[in-house]
């Protein structure tokens, strides 16, 4: 079995709104391995993002512990690379080639030269050699996410954590970056953390899938989907673990439909 | 309404497939637009065309009116303009204005800088801040201006006091409100990295913030010009090297329009230029390039 990388114990979190405390999720453990295409799967407002985001260090669990290789995380670092749902997190003020630089520029992990070189080799790809001296807002949202993946692939982190990614890519160009995604995964075999609302996506992109029950988020379940992907999207087994999945998140209620 | 029920009506109309008609007729379908479409279509043409419009309106209405003392020609204007440039005065005079100018520009914008990134680094330092250019912004920097001659006595010191009052005041707030508005994906994305304050704030907030930056450097520069202005036209009489203001306010006492004007005409070519040239080309490199503002 591979290595276990990121470890989720008993992870409750809580945000505040101005007039209520909300809690995201509670007591929810889970264990991504190396390697593994890890996906959060819930209905909106099961705390899959507020989850990814105490991964990412951007908040702190009230109770429990969030470890990666052993260390406890306690603030964002680049270690960690995250992928958001919304175009803006690219810098406009800075070309293709720039923005995935910039990451290993600050960081100093790699040395210019061999940054640079890193940043040509990323950004070629996810194809995109033609725009790497275009400015981000020429670009279409599919291209920007290709980017943000770029950037954040360049700099080799232990875990690349993406939110939604492709919520906001028509349905076309989000089938085909669910296929870029497997195909760079097959090239590098990086360690992927992904949340998505979609049962389809869940199966299509993940290797392991954690099912979420909504108000507050807690473990339902955690699927292997590691068989399935694009080549047996038509096949029964696929169309099984579809309706294993809506009957988790739904329950009896909707068991007639999913039947 | 009326509902379709039989399937038979939506097979009554047949299927078809055709090649694209000729679209031939139309010509090139990118042609380049014609060299007098072209110079019309430049901004800068068009301006000179308003300029041109305002200055014959002037000149016809000063030549009807026929008075020099209260509204001269403007080939009067320009001869005198021309006249004071060459034997150096307002040359002279506009320098010594622009030097406190830039003095003053300066000191705001380097407080400016200061208070904001304090601001920026608690919500108190912004609560703070927000309250100070609430109570300052809209009091006019020249009312300040005897206070800050009790102070710092008569001359510069006095008339950088007032421009660093109207500069510093527009140019915070409006960089508080740009840091403010940096999307909050873009300030994770940059803590993601591991930036932390002072890097923060010059790799991520100040870009990602220029376009209001910008506008609050455009704002702050008009209100210090004039301030300024209007400070030398009350004050500038003391002052041992007078400037455009003083330029303005000896003509007056010699009922010398047409040096009136000539010192109005400056101000306004002064203004024009850092508008229209300076901070045009910032805006080009900067905001427009990337696609931050239209």
């Amino acid at each position: 079995m591979t290595p276990v990388l990121l470890e989720a114990n008993g992870v409750t979190l809580q945000y505040k709104t101005p007039r209520h405390l909300v809690t995201a999720t509670y007591k929810v453990d889970f264990s991504v391995h190396q390697g593994d295409r890890y996906v959060i799967l819930g209905p909106s407002g099961c705390g899959k993002s507020t989850l990814l985001k105490a991964v990412g260090g951007f908040m702190q669990p009230v109770e429990g512990s969030i470890r990666i290789r052993g260390h406890e995380i306690k603030e964002p670092g680049p270690d960690r690379m995250m992928v958001f749902q919304e175009f803006e997190q690219l810098m406009p003020w800075k070309t293709v080639f720039e923005n995935v630089l910039f990451p290993m520029k600050v960081t100093r992990k790699f040395v210019p030269s061999e940054a640079r070189e890193r940043a040509k080799a990323v950004i070629e790809k996810v194809k995109l050699s033609n725009f790497q001296d275009v400015f981000p807002h020429m670009l279409s949202g599919g291209m920007k996410m290709r980017v943000a993946i770029a950037r954040a692939m360049a700099l080799e982190p232990d875990i690349l954590l993406m939110d939604e990614p492709f919520a906001a890519l028509d349905a076309l160009t989000r089938r085909s970056m669910q296929q870029e995604l497997l195909a760079l995964w097959d090239q590098l075999r990086f360690t992927v953390m992904f949340v998505t609302h979609s049962i389809e996506e869940a199966i299509l992109v993940g290797s392991r899938i954690l099912v979420l029950s909504p108000h507050p988020g807690r473990v339902r379940a955690e699927l292997d989907a590691s068989a399935l992907d694009f080549s047996n999207a038509d096949r029964p087994e696929f169309g099984a673990m579809s309706k294993r999945i809506h009957a988790l998140l739904f329950g009896d209620e909707h068991k007639d439909t999913a039947a | 309404m009326t509902v379709l029920h039989d399937m038979d009506s939506a097979q009554q109309r047949p299927e078809f497939e055709q090649q694209p008609s000729d679209a031939s007729a139309i010509g090139d379908v990118e042609r380049p637009l014609s060299l007098v479409e072209r110079v019309f279509n430049n901004e800068g043409v068009q301006r000179l065309t308003i300029l041109l419009v305002l200055i014959a309106a002037w000149e016809l209405y000063a030549r009807w009116l026929n008075n020099s003392l209260l509204f001269p020609t403007f080939t009067e204007t320009v001869g005198t303009f021309w006249h004071d440039i060459r034997n150096g005065v307002l040359i002279d005079r506009t320098v010594t204005s622009l030097r406190t100018l830039a003095i003053g520009y300066a000191f705001g914008l380097a407080l400016a800088a200061l208070f904001t990134t304090f601001a920026v680094a608690s919500e108190t330092g912004t609560r703070i801040l927000s309250t100070l250019t609430a109570m300052f912004n809209p009091l006019p920097a020249i009312a300040l201006l005897p206070l800050a001659l009790i102070w710092f006595g008569l001359g510069t010191p006095s008339l950088v006091f007032v421009i660093i009052h109207s500069v510093l005041w527009a140019v915070a707030l409006n960089t508080l409100i740009g840091f403010r508005s940096v999307p909050e994906t873009l300030r994770m994305s940059g803590r993601n990295v591991g930036l932390k304050g002072a890097r923060y704030v010059g790799l991520i907030l100040i870009p990602a913030a220029f376009p209001s930056i910008l506008a609050g450097m455009k704002i702050g520069w008009a209100f210090a010009w004039r301030t300024l202005v209007a400070a030398e036209l009350v004050f500038g009489v003391s002052s041992r090297s007078g400037g455009i203001g003083w330029y303005i306010f000896e003509a007056r006492n010699d009922l010398d329009t047409a040096t009136v004007f000539s010192g109005l005409l400056t101000v306004i070519l002064i203004g024009l230029f850092v508008e229209s040239v300076i901070f045009r080309a910032i805006e080009a490199r900067t905001v427009n390039l990337w696609g931050m503002q239209r």
